[in-house]
């Protein structure tokens, strides 16, 4: 599915525009990314969390020539689903 | 960050009431989590993507009687995240 498709199932839904819907599901992205770039977590409860996890520097290996490489240290931005989302998912109903 | 503060930044930018922007970001979490019990994905173009991934059955041990134990195969929701984000994420680092 395409946030397009999304976007106008969420519109005929709740009857906002589809022109606000498509603003408010722009901003909510918005608003996860920035938070992440800041080093922030976001937290919506029963779906799951977006954090930023530091990776520390490591000494790593060309695979090719063998020589030793230095990778600095770096942020990685990740999704943990809630159990709730787990669950629906493996749910028989 | 929760999701009322989500709500309230959106609200505030777009001055649409915090109950249109609240019903909004409410059914579009719970849309992702149908349309990922329906089997389906969601790409979000700048974000990442929602999608599902099938954890194979295997033998696992109770740690404190060493019995062997199956654990059944499963679903589990995943978010790869995309690289223009990851890029953001890691630039700011």
């Amino acid at each position: 599915m395409t946030k397009a498709e999304l976007v106008e199932i969420i519109s005929q839904e709740t009857g906002v525009s589809k022109k606000d819907t498509g603003l408010i599901v722009n901003l909510i992205m918005e608003n996860i990314g920035q938070a992440l770039v800041s080093g922030d977590k976001v937290e919506l409860r029963g779906f799951g969390s977006f954090k930023v996890k530091t990776r520390r520097a490591r000494l790593a290996r060309n695979p090719r020539t063998g020589a030793a490489v230095n990778v600095p240290a770096k942020r990685v931005p990740y999704f943990k689903s809630s159990n709730e989302l787990k669950g629906r998912l493996n749910n028989k109903d | 960050m929760t999701k009322a503060d989500i709500v309230e930044d959106i609200a505030q930018r777009t001055g649409l009431t915090k109950k249109e922007v609240a019903e909004t970001v409410d059914l579009f979490l719970e849309k992702i989590g149908d349309l990922l019990v329906n089997g389906q994905h969601l790409e979000i173009r700048g974000f990442g993507t929602f999608k599902v991934k099938e954890r194979k059955e295997r033998m696992a041990r109770n740690p404190r009687t060493g019995e062997a134990v199956p654990v059944p195969s499963r679903k589990v929701p995943v978010f790869k995240v995309s690289k223009m984000l990851k890029d953001k994420v890691a630039a700011a680092g």
